[in-house]
This record gives C-alpha cells, sequence and structure tokens, in this order.
C-alpha cells in the first residue's frame, strides 16, 4: 500500500507561529488526508509554516480533520477539509481571519471531554518521526526505567497501578508481569496483540497508527522488567499502515540505540519484531497467536499452561495488548498513584473506545474508566437516526446494553453484570431501526466464518446457531426454536476450548436477555418490529 | 515416582504426578467416553466428550488433558455432563453425512458407539449435509471426508507417531477439511509412507482400508440389542 510520507522538512513552528496539522491516520486517509496535506505543502512548501503530519485526532467520521494552531488564537480543530477548503482556510489564517466553514466549535465534546493517557500525543506528534515522538517526551520512561528502576520495582509499580489488561479479560497486568519475571528460563519474550479483530474495534490500530513509539517504548520497558531480550508485534493483516509505520518506528528506534542492543549504553538489550496476521480472528486469542507468531496454524491450545509458564518455544512469554502497553510509559513518567488517581477503585486509568454506528460522530474516545455510557454517548453527540436502542460492547464477544441501563459506569465489573464484556473498546450504538435478531445473526455469522474448526462446540454450534438465527429472520421458526438456540448458546459457552468459541455465544445470550419479545415477534407474529429481516408472506411493510 | 491423591465420582484415587484425570478415572472405574482422544498421542482436548466437572473451577475441563493434582475432586457424570455430551455427538452426527448403513466401520464405529451410549435416538439439529469429497486415488487405502469428525488423530499419529506429517488441516470452521501433503491427492502424496497408521487411528470411517471392511462388518446382535436398549 502506498501512502504518503509525512516527514517533517520543517518541523520548527513558524510564519508567525502557524502551524497546521493533517492527519493521516487510516480513516481521513480513506476521506482524502493525503491530498490535503499535498495542496497545503505545494502551496506553502515555500513560505515558512509548519505543515506536518500526524496520526488521529479522534472523529473520525469527520475527515480529513486538520487542527491549526496559532499564537494568539485558540487552537481550531476543523472537519472534512477538501484540498481547496484547507488552503482557503489557511490562507484565511495568514490574512489574521479565523474562517467558520467546517471549524468544530472550541467546546466540541468529542474532543474537548476526552481524557488522553494512552493517546496523549496522537494527532499530536509525527508518528513517523521519531524526533517528534522524543519531542513530546517518548522514550524518557524507558530511560529512567533502565536507569533508575529495577525489574522488580517496575512490576511493582505497574502493580501498584492498578493497570488491567486492555484486550478484554481486565487481568491485572503486574500480576502477569511479575509471573513472567519470576518464571525460570534462560529465554523470555514479550508479545503485543495487535490482532484486533473485533467488528467495530479500531483502538489499536489508532495508536499503531499514530504514536508507534509508545508501544515500542511499552514493550521495551516490559522487556527490561521481566528479564526478555526479544519481542514480538503481532498486527493484523488488515492494517497495512499500521504495519508501516511500526516497522519504521523500529527501524528508526534501533538506529538511535532506544532498541536492539545496549539500550542507551546501559546493557539491556531488547529486539522488537514485527508478525503480520494472515486475516484470522482467533488469532487474538493468546495460544493461537503465539501459534501464528512461530509460523504454525493460527489455532488455539488448552491452558493451563498458560503463555506466562510455557509460551512461545516453550519459553516464558509475557503477551499484553497494544492497549496495556500504551498505558505503560505514563505510569513510570507519572507514578502508580497518579494512575489510580484517574478512574474508580479497581478500574484505574483510562480506556479507548472506538465509537461507531448509529452516532453523530464517529472515531476514537479515551476517557476514565468508570465513565457512565450515557456521558460517552454525549461525547459522540448522541443517537443518529432515531431514539437509542442498544450499545454493543465488546464485538461479537460482548452482548448488549439496552437503554434502560445507559447510565451504567463503564467499567469491567459493570459490564458483566449486564452479561456482557468491556472487550478491547469496541462500541457499537444503534438506534431503535435496528433489529436486534438481525445483529445476533450477523455476529453468529461471523463467528462461524472465524472459527478456527478445532473444537466440536464451536465449529458445529456456530454452524447450527447460525441457522435457527437465520430460520427466526427469515419467519420460519417455531418457538421450539428458540429454546433450542438458547440451549445451544449455553452450551457453546460451557464447553468450547478457547474464548472465542465460549464468547460466541454472548450476543444471542445478551439479546435474548434484553429483546426476548423480538425474538418472538419474528416467530410468533412472523413480523419483524424493526423492519429489517425480510419475511415472506408477511403484510407490506412501508 | 511421586504420587497424589484426588477423589473421582466420591471414591479416592491415587494417580502419579502429571498423569491426566482420564487415566486416573479410567484405572479407578469411571469410564470416561472420549472421542479425539488416543492413548500415546499428544491430547488435543478438541472433542470435548470427555469433558469432566471439577470442584472449585469455573466450568468443565477435559479430562483426556488435564492433570491430576493433589486434592482435586472430580466428577464425571453428572447431568449437565451428560447432556453437554449428547449435544456434541448430535452436531457431530449433523454436521457431514453419516449414512452408518452405507459406512465401512459401521458396527466399529466410535462415533456410533458413543452416540448408542448416550442413548441418541434422534438429531435435534438440521443435518448440514455438506458434499465433503471422497478421495481414493491412493492404491491401498481411501478417506471418505463425508464421515470425517475432524478429530485429527490421523494427522497426529502421522505426525507424532509416523514422522510423516502427511496429514494436515486446511481452511477453518465448517470448511476444515483433512488434507493430504499441499492439498492433494492421496496417491500422489510424496511424504506418505502407507503404514496405515492413520487408518487405524480414524475412530470413524473416514479413513478406511480399501475392501478389507465388508470382513468387518459382521451383524453383531450384542450390538444391536444395546441400541434397542438404549431407546428405552
Amino acid at each position: 500500500m502506498k501512502t504518503p510520507e509525512p516527514k517533517n522538512e520543517k518541523p520548527t513552528v513558524c510564519g508567525g507561529g502557524l502551524k497546521i496539522s493533517v492527519c493521516l491516520g487510516s480513516p481521513c486517509l480513506a476521506s482524502g488526508a493525503e491530498g490535503v496535506l499535498r495542496a497545503l505543502r505545494e502551496a506553502w512548501g515555500e513560505k515558512p509554516i509548519a505543515v506536518i503530519g500526524t496520526g488521529c485526532m479522534g472523529p473520525c467520521s469527520r475527515g480529513p480533520m486538520i487542527r491549526i494552531e496559532r499564537d494568539g488564537y485558540p487552537t481550531a480543530y476543523y472537519e472534512r477539509m477538501t484540498p481547496q477548503a484547507a488552503c482557503t482556510t489557511v490562507a484565511a489564517y495568514l490574512a489574521g481571519a479565523a474562517p467558520e466553514q467546517g471549524r468544530l466549535a472550541p467546546d466540541f465534546p468529542f474532543i474537548a471531554l476526552q481524557t488522553r493517557v494512552v493517546l496523549e500525543q496522537c494527532g499530536r506528534i509525527d508518528p513517523c518521526d521519531l524526533n517528534s515522538a522524543r519531542a513530546a517526551g517518548g522514550y524518557r520512561a524507558l530511560a529512567h526505567a533502565i536507569g533508575k528502576m529495577t525489574p522488580e520495582q517496575i512490576c511493582c509499580e505497574i502493580g501498584a497501578s492498578g493497570l488491567r489488561g486492555r484486550g478484554g479479560g481486565g487481568y491485572p497486568t503486574g500480576t502477569k508481569w511479575e509471573l513472567v519475571r519470576a518464571a525460570s528460563g534462560r529465554r523470555k519474550y514479550v508479545v503485543a496483540n495487535g490482532d484486533e479483530g473485533d467488528p467495530g474495534a479500531f483502538m489499536d490500530r489508532t495508536l499503531m497508527e499514530s504514536d508507534p513509539h509508545r508501544l515500542l517504548e511499552g514493550m521495551a520497558i516490559a522487556g527490561y522488567a521481566v528479564g526478555a531480550r526479544d519481542g514480538f508485534i503481532f498486527v493484523r493483516g488488515e492494517y497495512p499502515l499500521a504495519a508501516q509505520r511500526l516497522g519504521a518506528a523500529i527501524v528508526d528506534a534501533g538506529k538511535a540505540g532506544l532498541l536492539g542492543r545496549n539500550i542507551l549504553g546501559s546493557g539491556f538489550s531488547f529486539r522488537i519484531r514485527l508478525r503480520i496476521g494472515a486475516g484470522a480472528f482467533v488469532c487474538g486469542e493468546e495460544t493461537a497467536l503465539m501459534a501464528s507468531v512461530m509460523g504454525r496454524r493460527g489455532q488455539p491450545v488448552i491452558r493451563p499452561p498458560y503463555p506466562a509458564q510455557r509460551g512461545l518455544w516453550g519459553s516464558s512469554t509475557l503477551i499484553n495488548n497494544v492497549e496495556t502497553f500504551g498505558c505503560i510509559a505514563p505510569i513510570i513518567r507519572n507514578g502508580a498513584a497518579w494512575f489510580r488517581s484517574v478512574g474508580t477503585p479497581g478500574n484505574s486509568g483510562t480506556k479507548v473506545f472506538s465509537i461507531s454506528g448509529d452516532v453523530a460522530t464517529e472515531g476514537v474516545l479515551e476517557v476514565p474508566l468508570g465513565t457512565p455510557l450515557r456521558e460517552l454517548l454525549a461525547m459522540a453527540g448522541g443517537v443518529s437516526g432515531g431514539s437509542f436502542k442498544a450499545a454493543q460492547t465488546g464485538g461479537a464477544s460482548g452482548g448488549c446494553i439496552p437503554a434502560s441501563h445507559m447510565d451504567v459506569p463503564v467499567d469491567y465489573e459493570s459490564l458483566k453484570g449486564l452479561g456482557t464484556i468491556m472487550g478491547s473498546g469496541g462500541l457499537i450504538v444503534m438506534n431503535d431501526q435496528r433489529c436486534m435478531t438481525d445483529v445476533a445473526r450477523f455476529f453468529m455469522h461471523f463467528c462461524q466464518d472465524e472459527s478456527c474448526g478445532k473444537c466440536a462446540p464451536c465449529r458445529t454450534g456456530t454452524q447450527q446457531a447460525a441457522r435457527l438465527l437465520d430460520r427466526i429472520a427469515a419467519g420460519e421458526a417455531t418457538s421450539d426454536d428458540i429454546s433450542q438456540l438458547e440451549q445451544l448458546c449455553r452450551f457453546m459457552r460451557e464447553t468450547s476450548l478457547c474464548g472465542l468459541g465460549m464468547a460466541a455465544p454472548t450476543p444471542v445470550l445478551s439479546t435474548l436477555r434484553w429483546f426476548r419479545e423480538e425474538y418472538e415477534n419474528h416467530v410468533r407474529d412472523r413480523r419483524c418490529p424493526a423492519g429489517v429481516c425480510a419475511m415472506e408472506g408477511t403484510p407490506c411493510r412501508d | 515416582m511421586p504420587r497424589l491423591t484426588l477423589t473421582i465420582n466420591n471414591r479416592s484415587v491415587s494417580a502419579r504426578r502429571g498423569e491426566s484425570i482420564l487415566s486416573a478415572a479410567r484405572r479407578s472405574g469411571s469410564d470416561i467416553p472420549t472421542l479425539c482422544n488416543l492413548g500415546g498421542l499428544i491430547p488435543a482436548g478438541a472433542c470435548r466428550v470427555c469433558l469432566v466437572e471439577v470442584a472449585g473451577y469455573p466450568r468443565p475441563v477435559p479430562a483426556c488433558a488435564t492433570r491430576a493434582e493433589q486434592g482435586m475432586v472430580v466428577t464425571t457424570d453428572t447431568e449437565r455432563l451428560t447432556a453437554a455430551r449428547r449435544m456434541i455427538v448430535e452436531l457431530l452426527l449433523a454436521e457431514r453425512n453419516h449414512s452408518c448403513a452405507v459406512c465401512v466401520m459401521n458396527q466399529h464405529c466410535q462415533l456410533q458407539d458413543l452416540a448408542a451410549r448416550l442413548g441418541i435416538d434422534h438429531v435435534r439439529f438440521a443435518f448440514i449435509s455438506p458434499l465433503a469429497g471422497v478421495d481414493i486415488s491412493h492404491e491401498r487405502f481411501g478417506i471418505d471426508h463425508n464421515r470425517c469428525i475432524l478429530c485429527r488423530r490421523c494427522v497426529r499419529v502421522c505426525d507424532e507417531i509416523e514422522g510423516a506429517h502427511t496429514w494436515d488441516v486446511d481452511g477453518r470452521g465448517a470448511a476444515s477439511r483433512i488434507i493430504c501433503d499441499l492439498a492433494q491427492p492421496w496417491g500422489t502424496s510424496a511424504t506418505c509412507t502407507g503404514c496405515g497408521k492413520c487408518v487405524q487411528a480414524c475412530p470413524t470411517g473416514a479413513l478406511f482400508e480399501k475392501d478389507a471392511p465388508t470382513k468387518k462388518a459382521t451383524i453383531d446382535m450384542e450390538r444391536l440389542s444395546e441400541w434397542r436398549r438404549s431407546r428405552k
């Protein structure tokens, strides 16, 4: 894939202090950010204006986004820029005006209300420029950790911060690090799980594309803390830009002595290699991911032994989600107590959510854990196209939250109590035009396609459940089919080998819990209340 | 050899360290049904038929792949487990085409035996009936994918015992197929040694020796009465 080269030629801010940042994240690139950047560079390449390409600024559905900073003016964000509009806007700025056209309000909630910890530099630095990352504090935590802290202290600090795995499980990160640190064996590995496969999840992509050095820094600190010399980043094959920027970042950091042999002259060596996935959702499961890293067929094996005991090539391995690694540097820099002060007790820190679906603004949000769902929706500008019906968390492995629970604080335990999961942070908002049976059917078909086929309950169960849901959607089901579906789903949850199979029935069980009458409408009245499922022999619909 | 003690179905059982629950249970007289397990192979824990309940564990665990631990309290035969086992076997029966009447392993099939043992007299699910294909290009053996339950005993025996790794799995989920070498006809395989271990390992009639089955298929009255009993 050909992508623009956002390397800065003029990183300094001049030209009356005018600094223009153009978002070069995947969503903005898809809507034409490359042309905007080129037009701005062509128009003002000669004149002393800093035009830089950055990572994601947040409101992805409003791309291409640009940000204009100028001394004496408030920072302004402009949405849906075309090359022409961008040039006009900048020209107006040079003339001393700040045009309204396309400008987001100064208190635009999507940007103003975020608490950015993991994404603090996303949209601010040039992801392809190591100097830009270092100028913003990148690798300072690594230098501090290697220079001033012992591995035990680091594990302790991470433990004290209360950080929990951001991949969805919520396992205490400090405990995991300590397990790997204490494990015997000469070789150990650190693995970053960047196989973000859930429909509606794009937080990790945002971080990898917008601030790749943050991930590398977190992994290197982890390597030092657990005694590993090798790290792998597993990036899903559908993220070519993330892989490209990570690859370039690894090379740059290596050249600067921040990765590789004898980091910063400390005697600690840590090498990071990239592994690109081949398009399997199940590779997000840690044992399948390790199999894939080792060049084997990506399918899970039974745990225990856990990766901390026996991971890559039989050695103790630390696997964390990309976002978890993104939390490490701020914790080392600011201390565990600071991290605990964000969020709620037992759920410290922030969580990045990718909010999409029927909302006014889709994009990436970072908020303290425990923020009510209602607030998240308000930040995204509220529900569009109808009234709020449900929000799906955790993608295909999660469930939905109905309108009656909109005030639920979004943390690990509260979501579990509602029969869903935090998951990696995908949040799909649905309005009242959506059919929940159809949603469950979509996710079940997704799981059927993504099942690795190793264990019988998941391979055969998803096939049968998808068929039952097809029958329900087609108005051919009987009430017996609903109870059979429920039975089958409970069975899969109990008996499947890995997390994919255990979680595959969650969307069905969750929609059955909150929207059972919709299923019954489909079966009893042969009617889809939302008018989504096309049924033969039903009375004409509008 | 260090030993440990655990409780299986209310009986105190002694086991070697590192021994599986399955093996300890069998020695103590609790017969846990299995399908993908085969003595001598690394357990896969894939068919989930041997699931047992262990006190304090949140969900059932496969007896073949779980080590016995000191003080463990195991139950192998609860209503919940029986229901799960029935469900698995029914799902397997519905997945491909298990036409016992024309199967070379009729009366000798472990899937059939298991169905009888669990008293399965009907299948609740829709028969998917894919056209899975047959490969009889090998001189002595054949593979009928319609009868395959993807237990991978053939894959593992060929890899772990014979060391040839002729078999592997192609595709995923419902599209999974046992393949020979680089998905080529068995008869053209460069790695197959013709040892026949896979045929011996196959629990169903998916892998078979050509012309041999008719010798096996003698009517077994005892088994027939077992079938009949189970219907009641």
